[in-house]
């Protein structure tokens, strides 16, 4: 079975997250980039898909430079070799531009499955997935949060707000993959040490055959006119009960249309 | 060459690129798995063995032995910031990590090619934890005056005797057993790998400390054990040496820890003076409550400083034992001042269980006493000097 899984670099989680005032887009040199947390699931659960039933994995990845320490973060974790996207006609491509870029690298290398995280700790859309699927022409199993291979047929648990769907289709296919799926691996020394010798492939735009025009901050859907930091939390306000506190504190809930 | 890396608490020059991401790998493991745990264990004395396990897999307990055998082939200038930073998030876990490379010892630079090939990258694969067990009860300090008994019995030893204070004592999976085979004083000890699951090998209930109480210490109890005679590391009679030479590179390891726990103290006590705000201002702003904080910085760089000296001795084949004992003495009285000092900061908070300092402060003092107290440093340090100068 050959799996590729998309990874994404963002700012780590804990980092101030800023714009920058040039661009109106996200400055990622400010802070230490990690791999999007529900990406380490996606390669969790193709490791272990390979593992069960061998193959090989391939991480994609769409990014700058450094980008790249998210492509060998994923190789010392397991996966056997990666593709890392890079130009700088890239910077501020939206969702569609990024799914058409991922499935213009995508298509034609023979994977039986596509796997996603199902949303960046970024951007936070949740439908880069989806819209692969499409440009690809195949089917969508989103939200996984479990995956049974057995020959061509795939079946996940699709998470739901009260419990889960069975769905299944016939590879290839496209799995994005939900926190509860499995717990990732830290990679082992010997991994780190490994994976300095796997293969990477570095394409540019051009290399991939993508048109510039569709790509990049001037080819995206939406733009951002202006942007404000969030104001400073405001100080609570203080019931006093004089007797009345009761329906104060209810008031108080309607008109915040709480209740 | 040397590649620097830096951590939330520290900036290092480490030797090589893997190793930075190695530390990287690390930190990450110690600051999500590590530190949230530490608190509620070390409260309800639960023995992280699954930690240990999970470290195990990431290659850690493999680190500075032989890659023929499984091990990273790492020097202690790599090991000894590893350890440091399992330490820093808890302690307890640095040193069973450090107990456990101790513990290994004595097959990987005494054994046999026939003894390795059979029984080292089981040990340090991963799997398997190690027990070192020299001290008894009526031979702490005065190490040579043991008096647990292996007579050779055919192709057995049977070994009796209890060997005190044993950090993972019924929890090891393996022991390395310091034993009399005769009774000319340190030449009659020999050096045993003992199979935890020994018939006649039992361990007594965990001891109730003071602090690091997730690190099980217990007393080892053997009777009528019989051990292969094939497991006798090195010959009858170097056990001694052995077991000296196995503490060399431990005192290092705890060093490594003691450095941990001082960072950890110190990070905070600048936090919580940069929040706590008297007569006005943050309480970091007195210049009593920041040449304290001063201080305190300043004991673990030395410390820190002292134990990379001492690792860079031994990773080019040099004597180093002087050095370790030194970096020991230096680092746990460190350990010791600056926690101490970081109670002090936080005030009555300090005091209290719902900081962590109480508990690095309790914890500081068993690495005073561990691996030859501080007074039996001084010892092997003032002997050194006796020797001349030139004797490292
Ligand atoms: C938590 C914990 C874990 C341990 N883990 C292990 C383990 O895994 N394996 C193992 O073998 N041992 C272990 N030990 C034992 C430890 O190494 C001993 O406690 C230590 O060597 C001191 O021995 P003692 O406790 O018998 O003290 P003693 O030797 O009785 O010393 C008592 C006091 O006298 C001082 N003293 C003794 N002799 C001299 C001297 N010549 N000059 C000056 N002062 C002297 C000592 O410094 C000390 O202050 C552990 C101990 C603890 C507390």
């Amino acid at each position: 079975m050959k799996i590729a899984v998309c990874v994404k670099q963002v700012p780590d989680t804990w980092a101030e997250k800023a714009l920058k005032a040039a661009d109106s887009t996200l400055d990622r040199d400010a802070a230490d980039g990690v791999m999007n947390e529900l990406d380490e699931y996606a390669v969790e659960e193709a490791l272990k898909l390979t593992e069960a039933h061998g193959g090989e994995v391939v991480v994609v990845t769409m990014g700058p430079e450094r980008a790249g320490e998210t492509v060998r973060k994923a190789l010392s974790m397991g996966a056997d070799s990666g593709v890392h996207l890079v130009d700088e006609t890239l910077h501020g491509s939206d969702a569609l531009a990024t799914s058409y870029a991922l499935a213009e690298v995508l298509k034609d290398r023979g994977f039986d499955l596509v796997m996603f995280g199902s949303e960046s700790t970024d951007a936070r859309m949740s439908v880069v997935p989806a819209m692969v699927a499409e440009r690809l022409g195949i089917a969508q199993l989103t939200f996984a949060q479990k995956v049974e291979v057995s020959g061509p047929t795939v079946t996940i648990q699709r998470a739901t707000e009260t419990g889960y769907d069975t769905v299944e289709a016939q590879t290839p296919a496209v799995v994005s993959v939900v926190e509860k799926i499995n717990e990732p691996r830290y990679p082992s020394f010997k991994g780190i040490m490994a994976a300095k010798k796997k293969p990477v492939e570095t394409l540019s735009v051009s290399d991939a055959g993508l048109d510039a025009a569709r790509l990049g901050l001037s080819a995206a859907w939406s733009q951002v006119e202006d942007f404000a930091a969030r104001p400073p939390k405001a100080a609570g306000t203080i019931v006093v009960d004089e007797g009345d506190g009761g329906a104060k504190l209810a008031g108080f809930l309607a008109e915040q249309k709480f209740i | 060459m040397s590649y620097p890396w830096k951590g939330r608490s520290v900036t290092r020059l480490m030797p090589t690129e893997e190793s930075v991401e190695l530390m990287a790998l690390v930190e990450d493991f110690a600051a999500s798995e590590l530190a949230p745990k530490a608190g509620p264990a070390e409260e309800s004395a639960d023995f992280p063995r699954e930690s240990l396990r999970a470290l195990g897999a990431m290659g850690i307990l493999g680190l500075p032995f032989d890659s023929a055998y499984g091990g990273a082939e790492q020097p202690y200038e790599v090991v000894l910031p590893v350890l440091e930073e399992l330490a820093r998030a808890w302690l307890s876990v640095g040193i069973s990590v450090s107990v456990h490379y101790l513990a290994c010892f004595p097959l990987a630079a005494y054994g046999t090619d026939a003894q390795r090939d059979r029984w080292l990258a089981d040990m340090v694969g991963g799997d398997l934890l190690g027990g070192y067990c020299l001290s008894e009860p009526q031979s702490g300090s005065d190490a040579a005056a043991l008096a647990t008994s292996a007579v050779l019995d055919g192709a057995d030893y049977v070994v009796n005797g209890t060997k005190a204070w044993i950090t993972h004592g019924g929890r090891a999976d393996f022991y390395s057993v310091m034993v009399r085979t005769s009774d000319h004083g340190p030449k009659g000890i020999s050096c045993l790998l003992v199979d935890g699951a020994t018939t006649g090998l039992s361990s007594a209930p965990p001891e109730r400390k003071m602090g690091a109480n997730a690190s099980p210490t217990a007393q080892v109890i053997l009777t009528d054990a019989r051990v292969p005679a094939d497991r006798l590391m090195a010959a009858e009679g170097a056990g001694f040496s052995v077991a000296l030479a196995a503490l060399d590179a431990g005192r290092l390891g705890i060093a490594a820890c003691a450095v941990g726990l001082a960072q950890a103290a110190l990070d905070a006590a600048v936090a919580y003076a940069a929040e706590r705000r008297q007569f006005g201002r943050a309480i970091s702003g007195f210049q009593g409550v920041s040449f304290m904080l001063a201080d305190m910085a300043t004991a673990v760089a030395g410390a820190r400083a002292l134990y990379l000296e001492a690792a860079r001795l031994k990773d080019a084949g040099l004597q180093f034992g002087t050095a370790a004992a030194m970096a020991k003495l230096a680092a746990t009285d460190a350990a010791m001042k600056v926690t101490t000092d970081a109670v002090q900061v936080l005030g009555g908070a300090g005091y209290t269980k719902d900081f962590p300092v109480e508990r690095y402060f309790r914890e500081a003092k068993v690495l005073q006493i561990v691996e030859g107290t501080n007074q039996v440093q001084r010892l092997v340090i003032g002997r050194a000097l006796g020797q001349g100068p030139a004797r490292q």
